[in-house]
């Protein structure tokens, strides 16, 4: 007898918790880019604060996860480092700019690195640090994943569409690529702004260019590409809203390393 | 009354019986469903996009994005930390079963049994977290191994994880022999290391090739632990502390960025099917030592 009641209550309770739930009116699901997390995930908080009626929910798993996950309509924007020219049934919301460093261990006192000295590491030409005036010590490469934004665009931008060799190590998010590189002898490999500023890395000027937003403004510096947050036909309503929010709130762009896009002096074509 | 009350047993039960039907068929049901989908989508490689068998079995030019799906480098990969994980894990989970059944005091075994069982519970993303920050670490600085990540990490992860599987089972294996054989080799004067080498291991043969073979059963499908150290580098590993990737691995790997309907995640099946075949002809295997011993 008991138990029964117990059972009851338990059910009556889901009964009440459910619809309360529902409740929440409208429900935006994010995912993709790891690139761009940072700073969805910012605006996502501040978008809900002054919208208590609006719940976003933010997720990572890679700029490829994005634009799949939007395309089959499994979340609502998918968030990318790169465009998607196959699916047509996408609307491309460009809300930033990003830069990407090429990152060494920090014991690899190397100031600069041409596009050709780089381009021959990641093609495994190149195996160690001296061969490129560095110190007499193993070159460890870490890639991206397949699926990543920042390697598709560091493969577009910096190696000029030359493939990364497959004898480097994967490693599959901006974060642990960070960690990795920093706690290996003559590891290096390429991530966004957004993780690599302020975290005591050796980030490499490419040809004499310092990876910084100033230069990537200006044209000089090659390694960026915009964000974009696909929506499954033109964004709506409370979407369109917020994709609209995420774009001119300066403030938090600036605070995560990300450019605002009306600031460039080029466009993708210049480059 | 009591006719009431028999009537209404009657029909209880008949319920139960019903429920426990339903759950079986239903597990049927499951287990074929995931069967022929595994299948069905596993073949589209090979049906729809014309890639040879054989490439995929055997060669090593993985590019998905150009159509190239050679799996070779994975299959081995797989291989390879399966058997660096039952060469170190099986002997020593053996060791320790035979110490757990026939050597130690019974209130030992009662505190080493459980502590045992509760490695089993133990997720993999805590393995594979000891790993990268214990195991790699010490790798990088005492082996030719440049970054630490490679083969020997994944095959130590491995073995430990497998050695909880090993320890029980074989423990159980020398547990269930008759206590008649035990007895019989004393009397003749047999020592106690003679009684256990030379007349309980071949007794327990068939049930230790069982511990042996979920061993490895459990070493082939573990993803997330030997991804966080094997590397994930599409290359044959040339010696012990290369930087390799397994099928496991590299789906998880290449999982995001799988499109419907591409050529990546057709390949990405026909791996995930090929694990299964492995594990299925494992399980034979198993029920083919069990019969022998029956």
């Amino acid at each position: 007898m008991t138990r029964n009641v117990a059972l009851a209550a338990l059910v009556l309770g889901f009964a009440f918790v459910a619809p309360t739930a529902a409740l929440a009116d409208t429900t935006i699901n994010a995912a993709g880019s790891t690139a761009l997390l940072p700073l969805v995930k910012d605006a996502s908080g501040l978008y809900q604060q002054a919208h208590p009626d609006v719940k976003i929910s933010v997720s990572g798993g890679g700029s490829g996860t994005g634009i799949n996950q939007v395309a089959a309509k499994a979340i609502d924007i998918g968030d990318s480092d790169i465009t998607a020219p196959t699916q047509k049934e996408l609307t491309d919301n460009r809300v930033a700019v990003i830069g990407f460093s090429v990152v060494v261990n920090p014991a690899i006192t190397l100031k600069s690195l041409t596009k050709k000295q780089i381009s021959d590491i990641f093609t495994g030409k190149v195996t160690n640090w001296k061969q490129v005036g560095g110190p007499d010590q193993k070159i460890v490469v870490i890639n991206r994943p397949r699926s990543s934004g920042t390697r598709a665009v560091f493969i577009k931008t910096v190696m000029d569409g030359t493939p990364v060799s497959d004898t480097g190590l994967t490693e599959d998010a901006t974060g642990t690529v960070v960690s990795v590189v920093k706690q290996t002898p003559g590891a290096i490999s390429y991530a966004a702004f957004s993780g690599t500023h302020g975290q005591n890395l050796n980030e490499l000027e490419i040809g004499g260019i310092k990876p910084t937003e100033a230069n990537v403004i200006s044209g000089k510096y090659p390694f960026w590409s915009y964000e974009h947050m696909f929506t499954y036909g033109p964004a709506k309503g409370e979407i369109a809203d917020f994709i609209k929010f995420v774009q001119t709130r300066s403030d938090l762009l600036k605070k995560n390393g990300y450019i605002e896009i009306g600031q460039m002096k080029v466009t993708e074509t210049d480059r | 009354m009591i006719a009431l009350q028999a009537k209404r047993s009657h029909r209880n039960e008949r319920i139960a019986i019903n429920v426990l039907r339903a759950a079986a068929i239903f597990v049927i049901f499951a287990i074929a469903t995931l069967l022929l989908y595994l299948a069905f989508e596993g073949s589209r490689t090979f049906v729809t996009d014309h890639y040879s068998i054989w490439k995929f079995l055997f060669s090593s030019d993985y590019d998905p994005s150009n159509n190239h799906g050679g799996s070779a480098v994975f299959i081995v990969g797989t291989l390879m930390a399966t058997t660096f994980a039952i060469a170190v894990g099986g002997p020593f989970g053996i060791a320790v079963g035979i110490f757990l059944s026939e050597i130690a005091p019974p209130r030992m075994a009662h505190i080493l049994k459980p502590a045992i069982e509760l490695l089993v519970g133990i997720p993999s993303v805590v393995y594979g977290w000891l790993g990268l920050t214990l195991l790699v670490p010490f790798l990088r600085t005492h082996t030719s191994s440049p970054s630490g990540f490679g083969l020997a990490a994944a095959g130590i992860v491995l073995s430990i994880m497998i050695l909880p599987t090993v320890i029980s089972l074989s423990e159980d294996a020398f547990r269930s022999l008759p206590p008649a054989l035990r007895e019989g080799s004393m009397a003749l004067g047999a020592t106690r290391w003679q009684t256990i080498v030379r007349v309980l291991l071949p007794s327990a043969s068939s049930g230790l090739t069982v511990a042996l073979i979920l061993g490895i059963a459990r070493a082939i499908g573990e993803a997330l632990a030997v991804q966080m150290v094997i590397g994930n580098s599409s290359q044959f590993a040339t010696n012990l502390f290369a930087a390799t990737a397994s099928l496991t691995t590299e789906i998880v790997i290449d999982m995001p960025g799988a499109t419907q309907g591409s050529f990546l995640e057709h390949v990405l099946f026909s791996m995930a099917f090929l694990l299964l075949l492995i594990a299925m002809t494992l399980i034979l295997f198993v029920r083919f030592a069990l019969r022998k011993r029956a």
